[in-house]
C-alpha cells in the first residue's frame, strides 16, 4: 500500500512524513487518532470521578449547593462558556484549514484560538480573586487561605445553618475549574507549539496531525466546561 | 466502502464543510441560551436532568463534528463508547448506592 502512496505524485511530500513503522498515511493517522482517543478516556475517568463527587454532595446538601451556586457570577460564566465554544469552532477551522492546505489561516485560527484560550483564564482569575477577596474580607488578609471556599459565606447571616454546605460546593467548584483551567493553561503551551509548527508550513493536507490531535484537546476541555457550566452555575437560579 | 477505503489510503480525510462547522457552533449557543434560561424555571428534580440532558446533547455535537468522530473508524467508536460506557458504570453505582442505602436495616452489633 505504501507503493500507493508513493507512486501518486501529488502525495510524494507526505512519504517523509510516515513513519518506517506504518504502511500508510491512512494507518498511520488511525493510529495517531486512536492513541489520542484513549487517552482522552483516561481524562473522562479523571474528571469523572469529580463529576460523581459533586452529583453526591449535590444530593445530600441540595440547599447548600443552590445558596452557594447563586453567590457565581453567571454573566462571566455564561460569557465563558460562549468564549470556550468560540475557541473550539476557531480550533475546527484551524484543522479545516490544514485539511485544504490554506497555510495563513492555520496560524490565523490557532492565533485567534489561543487569545480566545487567554480571555477564557483572565476571566476565569477575575472570577477566582473576588471570592478570595471576600474570604479575606472574612478572616483578615493574615488568614491562611488553604481553602480559598472556607471562609467566603457570612455565617451570622440567613445562610449560618448551611454554611457548610456551601463551603463543600466551593471546595468543589475551586478544584474542578481549577483542574478544568490547569488544562486550559497546558492546552495554551502545546497551542504555542502547534502554532510555531504551523509558521513554519509544516503542515499539509496528506499530513496535519498535530492540528488534529491538538483540536481533540481542546475539545475535550471545552466538553468538560459543557458540562461545568450548568451543574455549578445553574444549579437553582429560580426562586 | 471500498472506493472511501482507497480514498483514505491515500492520505485523504473526510473534510467537513465550513457550513456544518459554523450551523454546530449556532447550535451549542441556542442550546447554551436554552440551558441557561430553563434554569430560571421550577421543575423540581426535573431541572438537574434537563441540564445535563442538553449538556449530553452538546458534547454528542462536539464529539461527531468538530472531533470528527462521526468520519472516524469503528474502533474509534468503540473506544470512544467504552470510555462513556465506564464512566455510566461508575455514577450508575455511586448512584445505585446511594439510592438504597435505606431499603435494609442496619444489623445489630452482637
Amino acid at each position: 500500500m505504501s507503493d500507493a502512496v508513493l507512486s501518486h505524485g501529488a502525495h510524494a511530500p507526505a512519504s517523509k512524513r510516515l513513519q518506517h513503522h506504518f504502511d500508510t498515511m491512512a494507518q498511520q493517522k488511525e493510529a495517531v487518532t486512536l492513541g489520542m482517543w484513549v487517552f482522552l478516556v483516561t481524562e473522562i475517568m479523571f474528571f469523572g470521578g469529580m463529576f460523581a463527587a459533586y452529583l453526591l454532595y449535590r444530593m445530600w446538601y441540595y440547599d447548600g449547593f443552590v445558596a452557594a451556586s447563586r453567590e457565581l457570577d453567571l454573566v462571566l460564566g455564561g460569557i465563558n462558556t460562549v468564549v470556550l465554544i468560540g475557541s473550539s469552532l476557531t480550533v475546527a477551522l484551524s484543522v479545516h484549514a490544514a485539511q485544504t492546505g490554506k497555510q495563513k489561516q492555520i496560524v490565523n485560527y490557532l492565533v485567534l484560538t489561543g487569545i480566545l484560550g487567554l480571555v477564557f483564564l483572565v476571566i476565569k482569575y477575575f472570577e477566582y480573586s473576588s471570592k478570595f477577596d471576600l474570604h479575606a474580607a472574612h478572616h483578615g488578609a493574615s488568614m491562611i487561605r488553604l481553602f480559598p471556599g472556607a471562609g467566603i459565606f457570612d455565617v451570622t447571616g440567613d445562610l449560618a445553618p448551611i454554611a457548610s454546605e456551601m463551603r463543600i460546593f466551593m471546595i468543589i467548584y475551586f478544584a474542578m475549574t481549577g483542574m478544568h483551567a490547569v488544562h486550559m493553561i497546558i492546552g495554551i503551551g502545546i497551542l504555542a507549539v502547534i502554532l510555531w509548527m504551523a509558521r513554519k508550513g509544516e503542515f499539509t493536507p496528506q499530513w496535519y496531525a498535530p492540528v488534529e490531535i491538538f483540536g481533540l484537546y481542546w475539545h475535550f476541555v471545552d466538553i468538560v466546561w459543557i458540562f461545568l457550566f450548568p451543574l455549578l452555575y445553574l444549579v437553582n437560579r429560580h426562586g | 466502502m471500498d472506493a472511501h477505503a482507497h480514498h483514505r489510503d491515500l492520505g485523504h480525510d473526510h473534510v467537513t464543510p465550513l457550513s456544518a462547522y459554523f450551523g454546530i457552533f449556532g447550535a451549542l449557543m441556542a442550546l447554551t441560551a436554552i440551558t441557561v434560561g430553563v434554569a430560571w424555571v421550577d421543575l423540581g428534580s426535573l431541572n438537574i436532568l434537563v441540564a445535563l440532558g442538553v449538556a449530553i446533547v452538546k458534547a454528542t455535537l462536539v464529539v461527531l463534528y468538530f472531533m470528527h468522530l462521526k468520519y472516524s473508524s469503528k474502533l474509534t467508536w468503540i473506544v470512544v463508547g467504552a470510555g462513556v460506557f465506564w464512566l455510566f458504570i461508575l455514577l450508575a453505582m455511586l448512584m445505585g448506592d446511594y439510592a438504597t442505602r435505606g431499603w435494609m436495616p442496619t444489623p445489630p452489633i452482637v
